[in-house]
C-alpha cells in the first residue's frame, strides 16, 4: 500500500494530532527516502545538508525546498518517458514559471484527494456546475496553467458544466440564465478564481438591471487575494457583496498551489482554512526556521503525501501565515486550521547594480 | 542642442548651463580651486552628516589634506588637462556613490553632468543642497562646471547628454551599461563602465588566531559584507582560508561575526528563504557541504573544489562559500574578468604582488585589507579615474 492509499484509509478531517502526526511522519519519511533514491538533485541537496532520510523521526525534520527551486531547475523522480503531464504555475509573461512533472499515478491521486476533501464541503453527489471563467483557459491541454488545472480538477464535481464568461472574459448572461433555468430549485456549484469572480462576475452582476438568484449555490474560489488587495477588498466584504448582489452565501475560499495540486486547504464556515489528512501546514520562524507556536506569524511550509513523481512533498512557500489552532475548530474538523497573511514582503536589498532603474 | 524634456529635472544647474559646458576651459587635474571647493564641501558635510555614515565617509574622503596626498601620487599632472564634459550615470540604489563619481570628474579637470539616483535619498538631497549653497557663495567660479539632474531612464535624454560629453561614466551594472550604450558618444569621447562584478576574501588562519582584536575584525568583515547586504560588487562571496589551524580559526571567526549580527543585522523573511533556495540550487549541482549554524543569519557552504562557474551560484544577505586552499594560486579559477576585489587578512603585500606577477589572472583589480573593500579611491575597478578622465599632452 502506498502513502496515498494509507491516507485514504482515514476520513480527511477525522484524525487528531497524535494520529495524524504518526501517519505523516511515516508516510513523509518514506516519500523522502523514495525521492532520495530516484532524484539525483534531491539526493545531492540532502547529502549537502547532512540529512539521512532513514534517520528522520518526525516529519517536522524533513527538509523543505523553497518553491522557487521548481522555477530554476528540473526536479523529478521519474524517467522522462513516465511524465504524463507537466503543470506550470500561472506566472505573468516574462516571469519564470514552476514546472511540476506528474506521472499517471500522482496525477490520479491529486484528483482523488481533491474529491475527498471537497466532498466534505459540497456533499458526495455531483452538482450542476457554473464555472466563473472562460472556456479558453482549458483549451490548450499541452501545458496546464494553474487556472486551467484548477478548473479541470474541480470539474469532476460538476454536472452540466457551464462557463459563465465568454472568450473575451465578458459575462455570458444568456448562458447563465439558461443554466439557472435548467436547475431551478437545485443546489448548484460555482467555481472560479477569486479575482475573476470579483472582477468579471460580481462587478458585472452589479450592473445588471434584473437580479440573478444564486441563493442555492455554493461557491468555491481560490487563487489568492493579491490582486484584490489593490482594490482594497477584504474577505468579509467579498462575501457580503456577493450575498447582496445574488444571494450567494455559502462561500468557501481555498488555499493551494500548483506545486502541491490536489491537497487544497478549504475554508470552513468559521472562515478557517483546514489541513486534511493528505497534507499539513507548519509555520516556520524566519530567523532560524524553527516551527512557530500557535498564533505566531511565520513562513508557511506545506507537506503533502501526494507527490511521488517529483520531490515536492515538503515545500517552503513564499507566503506568510498563522496557525489558529489544532483539533479544536468549532466547525468540528480535526487537524490544524490557519489563515494566510499574504506574500512575503520583498526586501530592498542594497548593492551596486540598479534594481530600481526602471522606476526613475 | 536644446535640452527641453518634460521629465528632466535640474537639481543643480540648468539646461542652458549644461549646453554651455562644452565652451568652458578644461581645468588641470587637482586644480587649487577644485581642492578648495571639495574641502569646503567636506567641512559643511561633516557638520551636517549626523546619522548618515555614508555622507561622513565622503566628507572625510574629500578633505584637503587627503586630496593633496592623492595628488602626490601623480607625477605627470603638469602635462594633463581635463577632457571637457563628463556625463555620469550613477547607480539608482546607492545614495552617495554619485558624489564620489562627481568629485573624481571634477578633480580630473572636467565639467560634470551627473544623473542622480532615481530612488529618493535624504543623503542626495543634503549633498546637493550644500553644493548649491557653495556654488552661490564662495565658489561661483565653479558653478558653470556642475549640473546634477534626475530623469527616468528615457533614451532621448541620455542621447542628448551623451552627445555633448567628452567622457561618460556609467555605474549600475551590466543592464544599465547595455541600455546606456544605445546612446551614441562623439567619436573622441571615452567611456568608463562599472559592470557587475564579484569579490572574494582570503584569510590566513594562523594570523587570524594571533590577532588580538577579533571583535574589530568581525566589524571590518561586516562592513565589507552585511553593510551592503553582501550585494555590492566589492562584497566577498567566498572566503578562502590559508595556512594551518583553519578549523579553529573558522569556528572563532564565524562565532564572533554571529555575535555582532545578532545585534546589528535584520534579516527579512524573504532573504532567509532566498538563501535556502540558493543553497539547494548550489547543492544540487556542486559538491559542497552546509556548515552548521545556530540560525539563518550566516549561511556557509564548504566547497570541495573551486570551479570557474561558482559565482553563477552566488547569493547575498550572508551567503558564503568557503574553501581551504594550500596556496593563493589555487584561486585562479575564480579570478576571472568578472572578479573585482580581493580583501585579505594576514597576507603580505609582496605575497599578493607575487600572485599577480606569477599567476597573471584576467580579473581582480584591487587587493585591499579586510574592512576596506568599500573605501573609494581614485583608482577604482581597474581604472585610474584621474588619468582616464583627463588627457595627456605631449610636447616633443
Amino acid at each position: 500500500m502506498n502513502e496515498f492509499e494509507r491516507a485514504c484509509g482515514f476520513a480527511p478531517f477525522a484524525p487528531d494530532k497524535a494520529e495524524k502526526s504518526a501517519f505523516l511522519t511515516s508516510a513523509l519519511r518514506n516519500l523522502t527516502a523514495q525521492h532520495y533514491q530516484n532524484c539525483r538533485a534531491y539526493r545531492n541537496m540532502l547529502d549537502a545538508g547532512g540529512i539521512n532520510p532513514e534517520k528522520i523521526n518526525d516529519y517536522h525534520d524533513i527538509p523543505f525546498l523553497p518553491v522557487s527551486l521548481f522555477k530554476q531547475m528540473t526536479l523529478k523522480s521519474i524517467p522522462d518517458n513516465e511524465v504524463f503531464k507537466t503543470m506550470t504555475s500561472s506566472g505573468t509573461s516574462g516571469q519564470a514559471v514552476s514546472k511540476i512533472y506528474l506521472d499517471k499515478n500522482t496525477a490520479a491521486n491529486q484528483q482523488k484527494a481533491l474529491v475527498k476533501i471537497v466532498s466534505e464541503f459540497t456533499g458526495a453527489s455531483r452538482l450542476p456546475m457554473l464555472i466563473i471563467d472562460s472556456p479558453s483557459v482549458v483549451k490548450d491541454r499541452a501545458m496546464f496553467s494553474a487556472r486551467g488545472a484548477g478548473i479541470l480538477g474541480f470539474s469532476i464535481f460538476g454536472a452540466d458544466r457551464t462557463y459563465a464568461l465568454d472568450d473575451n472574459m465578458q459575462i455570458d448572461i444568456p448562458a447563465v440564465k439558461a443554466f439557472l433555468e435548467r436547475h431551478q430549485g437545485q443546489k448548484i456549484l460555482l467555481f472560479g478564481f477569486t479575482f475573476m469572480v470579483w472582477q468579471h462576475f460580481y462587478k458585472e452582476l452589479l450592473k445588471l438591471d434584473e437580479k440573478i438568484n444564486l441563493s442555492n449555490g455554493v461557491l468555491i474560489h481560490g487563487g489568492g487575494w493579491k490582486k484584490l488587495i489593490f482594490e482594497a477588498v477584504s474577505p468579509a466584504e467579498f462575501k457580503r457583496c456577493l450575498s447582496d448582489v445574488c444571494g450567494l452565501s455559502d462561500i468557501h475560499d481555498y488555499y493551494g498551489m500548483v506545486e502541491q495540486t490536489g491537497c487544497i486547504y478549504m475554508e470552513c464556515p468559521q472562515g478557517h482554512l483546514h489541513a486534511s489528512i493528505f497534507s499539513d501546514v507548519i509555520i516556520r520562524r524566519p530567523l532560524d526556521f524553527s516551527p512557530a507556536a500557535i498564533g505566531e506569524k511565520g513562513i508557511i511550509q506545506v507537506v503533502s503525501v501526494l507527490p511521488e513523481s517529483y520531490p515536492g512533498h515538503s515545500l517552503l512557500t513564499e507566503d506568510e501565515g498563522i496557525i489558529l489552532g489544532e483539533d479544536d475548530c468549532p466547525c468540528g474538523r480535526k487537524g490544524k486550521y490557519f489563515k494566510i497573511l499574504g506574500r512575503l514582503k520583498n526586501a530592498e536589498i542594497r548593492g551596486c547594480s540598479d534594481t530600481y532603474a526602471v522606476k526613475f | 542642442m536644446p535640452l527641453n524634456f518634460n521629465d528632466l529635472q535640474f537639481v543643480i544647474g540648468s539646461a542652458d548651463r549644461a549646453v554651455a559646458m562644452s565652451l568652458l576651459k578644461p581645468l588641470p587635474p587637482f586644480a587649487d580651486e577644485v581642492i578648495e571647493f571639495l574641502n569646503a564641501l567636506s567641512k559643511e558635510l561633516m557638520k551636517k552628516s549626523r546619522g548618515f555614515s555614508d555622507v561622513a565617509t565622503f566628507a572625510f574622503w574629500c578633505r584637503k589634506p587627503a586630496l593633496l596626498q592623492e595628488k602626490k601620487s601623480y607625477d605627470d599632472l603638469a602635462s594633463r588637462l581635463g577632457r571637457g564634459v563628463i556625463f555620469h550615470s550613477t547607480p539608482s540604489n546607492v545614495a552617495v556613490n554619485f558624489a564620489f563619481s562627481f568629485a573624481a570628474g571634477l578633480l580630473a579637470g572636467n565639467a560634470n553632468i551627473v544623473r542622480l539616483p532615481g530612488k529618493e535619498f535624504a543623503q542626495v538631497d543634503l549633498i546637493c543642497a550644500v553644493i548649491n549653497e557653495l556654488l552661490q557663495q564662495d565658489f561661483q567660479n565653479l558653478a558653470p562646471y556642475i549640473c546634477m539632474v534626475k530623469y527616468p531612464p528615457h533614451k532621448e535624454i541620455s542621447d542628448a547628454f551623451s552627445a555633448l560629453c567628452n567622457g561618460r561614466v556609467v555605474w549600475g551594472g551590466d543592464e544599465t551599461i547595455a541600455r546606456m550604450r544605445l546612446s551614441p558618444l562623439p567619436p573622441r569621447a571615452v567611456e568608463i563602465t562599472f559592470a557587475d562584478r564579484h569579490s572574494l576574501q582570503v584569510i590566513n588562519a594562523e594570523a587570524y588566531l594571533q590577532a588580538d582584536n577579533k571583535e574589530r575584525l568581525a566589524q571590518d568583515f561586516y562592513n565589507d559584507t552585511y553593510l551592503s547586504d553582501q550585494n555590492a560588487c566589492t562584497s566577498p562571496r567566498i572566503i578562502i582560508w590559508l595556512g594551518n589551524k583553519t578549523e579553529t580559526a573558522r569556528e572563532i571567526f564565524w562565532q564572533k561575526l554571529h555575535l555582532l549580527l545578532k545585534d546589528k543585522y535584520n534579516l527579512a523573511p524573504v532573504q532567509a528563504v532566498g538563501k535556502l533556495s540558493a543553497f539547494y540550487k548550489a547543492a544540487a549541482e556542486k559538491p559542497l557541504r552546509l556548515c552548521a549554524s545556530p540560525d539563518n543569519l550566516i549561511m556557509r557552504l564548504e566547497l570541495e573544489r573551486l570551479d570557474e562557474d561558482l559565482m553563477d551560484y552566488k547569493y547575498n544577505s550572508g551567503f558564503f562559500f568557503e574553501y581551504q586552499a594550500e596556496n593563493l594560486a589555487e584561486i585562479l579559477p575564480l579570478a576571472s574578468v568578472k572578479c573585482q576585489t580581493l580583501t585579505y587578512f594576514g597576507l603580505e603585500k609582496e605575497q599578493l604582488a607575487e600572485f599577480f606577477k606569477t599567476v597573471r589572472p584576467h580579473g581582480i583589480d584591487r587587493a585591499v585589507p579586510m574592512g576596506k573593500s568599500m573605501d573609494f579611491t581614485l583608482v577604482w575597478d581597474g581604472y585610474d579615474l584621474i588619468r582616464e578622465l583627463s588627457r595627456k599632452i605631449s610636447i616633443l
